[in-house]
Formats: C-alpha cells, structure tokens, sequence
C-alpha cells in the first residue's frame, strides 16, 4: 500500500489546553464521561450513563448503560500516564463491537509548560472497515444520518 | 425510519454505497451486490488495491469475469480503477473513503472540542485555593 493512501486513512488532531499535562491526561482517561458526546454517539439500547477507560494495559473501555448495562467499544493497547495511552476502538460500521475489527486511536499528551499540554491524536487504520467503508458513505452524507448527529455535537461543543 | 431513544435506528438501505441518493442509485448497487461472487469481489477490493489478476488468484472465477464484476460494480460507484503500468488496480470508490474519513475526522473534531473545556475547567477548579479540597 502507498504512502498516499496509508495516509488517507489515518486521522490525526491536535488540540492545545490549558491544563498541566496530567489533568489533560486524567480528564482523557479517567473522566471520559465528561466530555464524550454520549447523548448520541453510544452503542448500548438503553441511554449512555458513563465511559469507562480501565487504567492498565488490557483495560476495557467500555460504556455503561443506565440501567447498568455494559456495552463493549474496545481495550487498552498501551498505557504510559500522563504521556501516551493507546486504545483499540472495536465498532464496526454498523457500530457494533466486533473482536476481529481494529482501529488504533493513539493519544499523546505533550507538555508544552507546566499549565499548557498539546493533545496529539491519531485514529488508525481506517481501512478495517473495509467493504463498510464504502457502504457508510451514504450514511455519513445524508441529513438524518451520521451527518446530522455531528452538527448536534458541533453545537454542543460550542456552547 | 425506527428509533430507540433517540437514536436512529439505521437500515440496510442506509448502508448501501452508491454516488448519487436516489432510489434508482440504490436500486443499481442493490443489484450490483446482489450476485455472491461480485460481492466478494467487493469486499476483497475494499480491503486493499487489488488488480483484476489479484482478484483471480484469490476466487475460483476466471480474469474475464472477474473483469466484468469489477465493470460492474464501478458503474454503481462503488470501485474506481487506476491504470498503473500495464495493469488496472482497483480500489474502493475514493469518496466513500474520504467519508469515511471526514466522518472520523469530525467526531474527534468534536471530542476534543469538549475535551479542551473539560480539561481547562478541571485545570481552573484545581488552581483556585478556594475549590481545591473538592476536587473528586
């Protein structure tokens, strides 16, 4: 595969806060219900109370129900506070947890001084998806699909 | 279309790819996936770039039906072909991809958003002396 299309299929953000690189990296981590958009972006049936990040090397992540059901996304790859933590995101397409499916989301958090910390992130391996990528284009393009929960997140976000 | 609290409960119909939304686009790639052997041709091609003679080698099915497959399922949009040398490759139609991508790519867009005023707020409520024993 060539440069160019391993590089189509790797997302990469940056985003710089102000906080000390451990509070970026616990608030990441360990308070991930805090700012996941899980009104909408959840697997579980029932409504989204909590995203957990298990803080060790095989860790889950998962999220849990209101009615305390859990419901798988993936697991702890890598484990380094308060500098890096790599997750494997397992769901699928269709947004269901699948054991053979892979995307690395690897994070690393970079102290710029001790109140600043740049939040690298690299979502990995699009091409998982394969077959699915291309059938969840229609999805991702119309108004009552993906397109539209992400412009409910924008609005959220920008509050 | 069915929801469960809120969430919109997707079809099958909502997954099916194709270039233009219109019913007669979905009708053509319900069809061109409607046959055992184009479908897996898809999905080998969706995996990674594959020329017709990749294709052949991995399915019991000859290089020209391979190629008509692979006609197919480009006039659906769904695969693109790109001459390299001698040899056509095919691969996924580039703007599922770029979808797909762009899909990725605004929701961390969004996660970090909310993760930055998470983070600052966190950070804030732990500088000021008078907060800082309720933390947790």
């Amino acid at each position: 595969m060539n440069a160019r299309t391993d590089a189509d299929l790797t997302v990469r953000k940056s985003v710089t806060v102000h906080a000390p690189q451990a509070v970026a990296f616990e608030v990441f981590t360990a308070r991930m219900a805090s700012w996941w958009p899980m009104a909408s972006d959840h697997v579980g049936l029932s409504e989204c109370a909590d995203v957990v990040v298990e803080p060790r090397v095989g860790g889950r992540w998962f999220e849990r129900g209101v009615d305390g059901v859990e419901s798988p996304w993936g697991e702890v790859l890598a484990w380094q506070p308060p500098g890096r933590v790599l997750l494997a995101w397992r769901l699928n397409a269709q947004w269901r947890f699948d054991p053979a499916f892979l995307n690395e989301i690897e994070i690393r958090f970079v102290a710029v001084d001790a109140a600043t910390t740049r939040v690298e992130l690299e979502h990995r391996g699009l091409e998982a998806f394969g077959a699915q990528a291309a059938q969840m284009r229609d999805v991702l393009g119309s108004a009552n699909g993906w397109g539209g929960m992400l412009d409910q997140y924008a609005a959220v976000a920008a509050r | 279309m069915q929801s469960v609290k809120g969430k919109r409960m997707l079809s099958v119909i909502d997954y099916l790819p194709m270039k233009t939304p219109d019913i007669a686009g979905r009708a053509r790639a319900f069809a061109a996936l409607g046959d055992a052997t184009r479908l897996q041709v898809f999905q080998l091609v969706s995996r990674r770039p594959l020329s017709v003679a990749d294709i052949a080698g991995q399915l019991p099915v000859s290089r020209p039906a391979v190629s008509q497959h692979l006609r197919v399922l480009a006039d659906a949009g769904l695969v693109t072909c790109e001459s390299l040398g001698t040899r056509n490759i095919y691969r996924p139609d580039s703007d599922a991809l770029a979808s797909l991508r762009g899909f990725v790519d605004s929701l961390w867009d969004v996660g970090l958003a909310r993760f930055r005023i998470e983070a600052e707020a966190v950070a804030r409520e732990r500088a000021a002396p008078r907060t800082r024993k309720e933390r947790r």
